[in-house]
């Protein structure tokens, strides 16, 4: 059972009051109208995938029903930091190397 | 290859059974090969096996990182049926059966492929016009499926809570009598031994590090055991196709989840079925052993950590035990989890790649299994000729730029 700290609660609640929605940081492109097939079709459905740290949007769904990010280990499943929409995360893979 | 046969048992039994030929060799690897596959799990030994056989491309080597069959092929559920509701998807399901059907036959090994029927509940009105528009669409594809009302099913399924007591009623299945269940350890080892004795390399213990291209065209794989060269290679490597894309530098349109499921303790016989539920969430079989096999759906983030969360395990449960009270006495013996490689549309991807002579067969997502002999009988062909074959081709990378998806979650989300 993961232990997940959402930002807006300021406090750490169960799994399964949350639903994770994906990964997160994906703009929506600026200009539809000059984007292409090629630029729409990696919008909506490529992702990175990482085996590793991943950046991805949770949901608290049975609590303050706000969204917001959280960086997870995908091998491990530890949880490494939450943060709000808009912000940005402090840790990926190279800076997780860089500290060992 | 040493032929299987009841003649041979009693034979071997006159020995005490301590002269069988070894299953398959263990080669040491050539520094080139016509086609490399990547990925000894079913897919892919089904995939070297069918260059062997109908292809005459006995020069391939099937690299595999730990063991054959040691990834999905050992931890799926074991199921297979074709009951698919585009033609896309149906057309290369239904292709898969017609070759589970004679599999065994054909290898000349046991693959105990069972056609117990398998049944998806309906909970709901949207349900049932779910399930009778699906099985309109597999007759009119000529494939098997009936709709059944209470009664049928109860009379199929005595032991399953059939009343209008609970909390989401049964109100009618869909059937597919042809389909059933197969063991997922006998299919990666007979289509291994067949590959083997048709000439393939199968290379254990060799872990994939880089692919090397040059000009955009594919040379070969970095491996723990060193560079092997090869102008055509074939990934096939379910859960980790992301890793395997990012070697090469393209994206995919995946994410790997975890997928768990369990069994009991063994019990008598109960349940000579599959009954799935996409309403409650959870499926259901016996096993020739006479353990329960229960799963349901991924969990709900990406990971590649093969286990997954408390959480799931007590929702499919629940299921089950909704639909079969007395089952609320079993023990559970053991659960795992899979990672499998889901795509937007539930459909999997059978592609060539913008590096020349590089193709993918990923994407299965939770239900890969039931494809198998397919799955391996159209990359082979793909690999073989340097196009997709007929049955492969809509299930190419570039429905994802051009829009045209094949739409299975309603086949595929829970149902595997």
């Amino acid at each position: 059972m993961l232990h997940i700290y959402c930002p807006h609660c300021e406090e750490y609640r169960e799994e399964e009051e949350f639903r994770p929605k994906g990964e997160a940081h994906i703009a929506r492109p600026q200009n539809p109208e000059e984007t292409s097939d090629e630029e729409w079709g990696d919008y909506l459905f490529f992702r990175k995938n990482p085996r590793g740290a991943h950046h991805e949007q949770w949901y608290h769904a049975a609590g303050c029903r706000k969204f917001f990010n959280v960086t997870r280990d995908t091998v491990s499943y530890e949880i490494l930091e939450t943060y709000k929409v808009g912000e940005l995360p402090t840790i990926d893979d190279t800076s997780r190397r860089a500290a060992k | 290859m040493q032929h299987y046969s009841g003649f041979e048992l009693v034979k071997h039994g006159l020995s005490h059974h301590e002269n069988w030929q070894r299953v398959w060799r263990n080669p040491e690897p050539r520094s080139q090969y016509d086609i490399i596959i990547v990925g000894g799990g079913g897919h892919g030994l089904a995939t070297a096996y069918y260059l062997a056989k109908e292809h005459g491309i006995t020069n391939v080597a099937v690299v595999e990182k730990g063991w054959l069959g040691g990834g999905n092929t050992a931890r799926n559920t074991t199921i297979v049926r074709s009951n698919y509701l585009w033609d896309e998807a149906a057309w290369l399901y239904e292709h898969a059966m017609k070759l589970w059907e004679g599999l065994s036959q054909d290898l000349n090994y046991n693959v105990m492929f069972s056609q117990r029927g398998v049944m998806n509940l309906g909970h709901t009105l949207q349900d049932m016009r779910d399930i009778n528009r699906r099985v309109n669409a597999n007759r009119l594809n000529g494939i098997d499926g009936e709709v059944l009302d209470v009664k049928q099913i109860q009379e199929i399924v005595p032991l399953m809570d059939c009343s209008r007591n609970t909390r989401y009623p049964v109100l009618g299945a869909s059937w597919q009598p042809r389909a059933g269940v197969a063991r997922h350890d006998a299919v990666a080892w007979g289509f291994a031994r067949a590959a083997d004795a048709l000439g393939v390399h199968l290379l254990q213990r060799t872990e994939v590090t880089g692919i090397r291209t040059s000009g955009g065209k594919v040379l070969g794989v970095e491996t723990s055991r060193g560079f092997i060269g090869a102008k055509t290679v074939g990934v096939v490597t379910a859960g980790n196709s992301g890793v395997l894309a990012k070697m090469a530098g393209i994206r995919l349109p995946i994410e790997s989840h975890p997928l768990q499921a369990l069994v009991s303790e063994p019990m008598k016989p109960v349940l000579d079925t599959v009954v799935m539920s996409n309403h409650v969430h959870g499926y259901i079989s016996q096993s020739d052993k006479g353990d329960l096999v229960i799963g349901a759906g991924i969990d709900g983030y990406n990971g590649y950590g093969q286990r997954g969360s408390y959480p799931t395990i007590e929702h499919t449960l629940q299921a089950i035990v909704e639909l079969f009270p007395a089952f609320s006495r079993v023990r559970m013996n053991r659960q795992w989890g899979g990672i499998v490689d889901t795509t937007p549309d539930a459909c999997p991807i059978i592609s060539a790649t913008p590096v020349g002579g590089l193709f993918f067969n990923c994407g299965w997502g939770t239900g890969g299994f039931k494809a198998t002999p397919g799955s391996g009988n159209v990359f082979a062909a793909t690999l073989a000729n340097g196009k997709a074959h007929p049955l492969a081709a809509p299930f190419s990378i570039d429905r994802f730029i051009s829009g045209k998806l094949i739409d299975e979650h309603g086949a595929a989300g829970v149902a595997h």
